[in-house]
């Protein structure tokens, strides 16, 4: 056992630590916010050049082989910048798509994507599906050249956004059926796509698509033909643990924030740090803050060792405690920076929206409770 | 980061599991598990054979006869003893008085008293609360005045825990009023056999003797078993504080009683189907289950990190949660023995009907005693936000 981060990854949270205060400021960010993409692409290349998008990647898929610990510190820091490039979305759902699937000829791709050349985004949602991530009506029907795409896509994050859609469908069996299940690169232009962006809470863009016939050649497959369900749990438990990592910075941030401006803030003659009620309130804070850390770290150690029962029980586990703790923590720092800590010009608020957002993003708590519940013996 | 145990860890809990499968009566076990009453008689006799597997003291160092087991293993040990359900150590002496006597004790004062506690043939208790001084132990007023080369000691403990037990007590009294509050107090060791204790139970809402008042009018005390300097008493009792890393949380208690809570939750029957089937009951079991998998990372990242690695306030973060964790599993439990389980067992008898009520108000303790948990909160953010 050996839980403290090894020197790779000091290095490489430290990395991110110089980017995000280099780089990320709340005005520039602000800044890349006002984009037609609703971040900045160059931003993106930046990242790509210092590492971060093929750091968690096996050194055969052209990473650096940190693995989700990779990805874990990443993701931290990506939430204390509240950073608005398509990191989960690219990174961790797509690539990670492109890497589990393991079909040869996509390696180019994956290279490109890790290079920060080519952005991606995984359409699998459908409207309804929210609180049931194994329902999936879309289907893929055989023809002469290869697939027709027929379905409706719900919250595709960063949908609008991306190069190349990886989409789920139906190759076979009905709705929760975990065979049949297939996964298509769609080129985002392709004229069969009816897109609607929007802009979301948090800052982010998502997308609803409706594929309405879309043509695909065979080479466009991802993986075997209707295999694709064990890859996809695999790549959204990837995806919550690294949405658990994500709200830890976020939430570690916020807590830093609240406990500054209760030093300064002076209210009947002293700082408000001196009133015992708020300090107890700083205290459960923190102790959220330090419970939602602990289950990141062991969703990022499990959920690329642990077998999929063990795995799914887990990140559900963490993802359930994350929602708890940002829901408290994300309250409760509003709370006490009182009606500043209301406004748009304040980051406290926009960590709140993006902490809203991370808890009802790939399943909410009732739904990992619930989860969890019934996989636990 | 890594997860997994070290091979030599691994053979450690084996060897473990081992011990405890040979050496602990099940039917013993099976009375903690089921939170049955266990005699002084039967603890002292399970400490002693730990005590003769050389396991009883797993934090001391090797030349004062402990096991000098690095963190993780006494953390692995304390995992397997209480998912064995051995019973818990009476610990006042092992983990409080020890300690302190290793650092501050005198070279006579160590080798009569520490072989003694490794063997549990002294049952030491701690004097430390008084009606007066709870939270705010600073305050304490039983006074030590001097006599030549004697103590006299005058005044009132209260909560002493076991103290009808016991037959030594460590504890904290004023030699100065003058000055700082805290500079005036200092440690003794007090034989309870002395003329003028007094030791009066106080029955708890459970209906057991578990703490006492002990009074002291005129106890002679020898200057000889004063622990280090006067006035420096409350720097020696706080030594302490922070220290405790592998125990406080309680995960291994916690795991087991989550273990039994669920087997007792599928017996449990309401409205015609087992209580465990009930998803709002599942629910909030899942919730302390989950409360615990996260208090169990966060207990190993501090005994992972180096000394002074963490935040500083860790330890009084196990404890709060930890004990709300342990409080929260009992309220379940009494959820699941239902109003059957208000039968009050006679006292002295085995405890079966009534022993989820007795734990569930037994544990309302755990988040008063040790520094309460308001006291905890304090330290948090005192040290997060600063003085």
């Amino acid at each position: 056992m050996e839980l403290v981060f090894s020197a790779e990854e000091v290095m490489l949270g430290d990395t991110m630590s110089r980017f995000i205060e280099r780089e990320y400021s709340f005005e520039a960010r602000k800044r890349r916010l006002a984009r037609p993409d609703g971040f900045c692409r160059d931003t993106w290349k930046a990242l790509a050049g210092l590492g971060a998008l093929a750091a968690a990647s096996p050194a055969e898929a052209g990473g650096f082989g940190a693995g989700a610990m990779g990805t874990l510190i990443i993701a931290q820091a990506c939430g204390r910048g509240l950073v608005i490039e398509p990191y989960l979305a690219t990174v961790v759902l797509g690539a990670g798509l492109l890497e589990c699937a393991a079909t040869p000829r996509h390696q180019p791709l994956l290279g490109r994507v890790l290079e920060g050349a080519c952005l991606l985004a995984f359409a699998h949602s459908e409207p309804g599906s929210e609180d049931d991530l194994d329902a999936l009506a879309t289907r893929a029907t055989e023809t002469a050249a290869g697939f027709s795409l027929a379905g409706k896509k719900a919250f595709v994050i960063h949908g609008g956004a991306a190069d190349t859609l990886i989409v789920s469908a139906r190759t076979g069996g009905t709705t929760r059926d975990s065979q049949g299940v297939s996964l298509f690169l769609v080129d985002r232009q392709d004229p069969a796509l009816q897109i609607r962006s929007y802009r979301t809470i948090d800052g982010l863009q998502a997308a609803d698509i409706a594929l309405n016939g879309v043509s695909v050649p065979r080479t466009a497959l991802l993986g075997e033909l209707g295999q694709a369900q064990p890859v996809i749990e695999h790549v959204i438990a990837r995806a919550n643990a690294a949405l658990c990592a994500e709200a830890t910075g976020a939430m570690q941030s916020l807590l830093e924030r609240t406990v500054a401006y209760l030093r300064t803030r002076q209210q009947f003659g002293q700082p408000l740090a001196r009133f015992q009620a708020l300090q107890h309130r700083i205290a459960d804070m923190a102790m959220h803050v330090e419970q939602a850390r602990s289950m990141a770290y062991l969703a990022a150690l499990q959920v690329d060792r642990a077998d999929p029962a063990a795995r799914e029980r887990i990140v559900s586990a963490a993802k359930a405690r994350i929602c708890i703790a940002a829901a408290f923590v994300g309250k409760q720092a509003i709370q006490l920076h009182g009606g500043i800590g209301m406004t748009d010009a304040l980051d406290v608020s926009h960590y709140f929206r993006r902490l809203t957002a991370i808890t009802r993003t790939l399943g909410d708590e009732a739904f990992h409770l619930e989860r969890f519940a019934t996989a636990t013996p | 980061m890594l997860l997994e145990l070290a091979p030599d860890d691994r053979a450690f809990r084996d060897e473990v599991r081992t011990f405890l499968r040979e050496d602990l009566d099940p039917a013993l076990a099976k009375r903690v598990r089921e939170h049955g009453r266990v005699s002084a008689t039967e603890l002292v006799q399970w400490q002693k054979i730990l005590h003769k597997r050389g396991w009883f003291a797993p934090a001391w160092p090797a030349e004062w006869g402990g096991a000098a087991w690095p963190a993780l293993r006494q953390y692995i040990f304390d995992e397997e003893y209480h998912a064995a359900a051995a019973p818990p150590v009476v610990s006042f002496g092992r983990d409080l008085l020890g300690p302190v006597l290793m650092k501050f004790g005198s070279d006579a004062q160590r080798q009569r008293y520490l072989p003694r506690i490794l063997a549990s043939d002294d049952w030491w208790c701690q004097g430390y609360s008084e009606p007066g001084a709870g939270s705010d132990l600073a305050s304490l007023r039983t006074a030590a005045e001097i006599r030549g080369d004697h103590y006299l000691v005058n005044g009132q403990k209260t909560w002493t825990t076991l103290a009808q037990h016991a037959n030594m007590m460590f504890c904290l009294v004023r030699t100065r009023t003058d000055g700082k509050k805290q500079e005036g107090i200092s440690f003794i060791l007090i034989d309870m056999a002395t003329p003028g204790i007094t030791v009066r139970p106080i029955t708890l809402l459970d209906g057991e003797p578990e703490v006492n008042e002990v009074w002291f009018e005129n106890v002679v005390v020898p200057v000889g078993n004063r622990v280090g300097d006067e006035g420096r008493g409350w720097t020696y009792a706080k030594h302490l504080l922070g220290h405790e890393r592998t125990g406080i949380a309680g995960i291994g208690i916690s795991k087991r009683e989550i273990g039994y809570l669920k087997e007792r939750a599928a017996l449990a029957t309401r409205r015609n189907r087992p209580l465990l089937q009930d998803r709002e009951f599942r629910t909030r079991i899942a919730r302390v289950e989950i409360e615990l998998m996260a208090l169990e990372m966060t207990n190993l990242r501090l005994l992972a990190a180096p000394p002074g690695g963490g935040p500083g306030w860790e330890v009084s973060m196990l404890k709060v949660r930890g004990t709300e964790i342990m409080q929260e599993i009992s309220e379940l439990q009494l959820e699941v023995a239902g109003c059957g389980g208000l039968e009050v067992d006679a006292p002295g008898t085995a405890r079966t009907r009534g022993a989820a009520a007795a734990r569930y108000l037994n544990l309302r303790k755990l988040s008063i005693f040790g520094g309460s948990n308001e006291i905890q909160r304090n330290i948090i953010a005192q040290q997060i936000v600063g003085g």
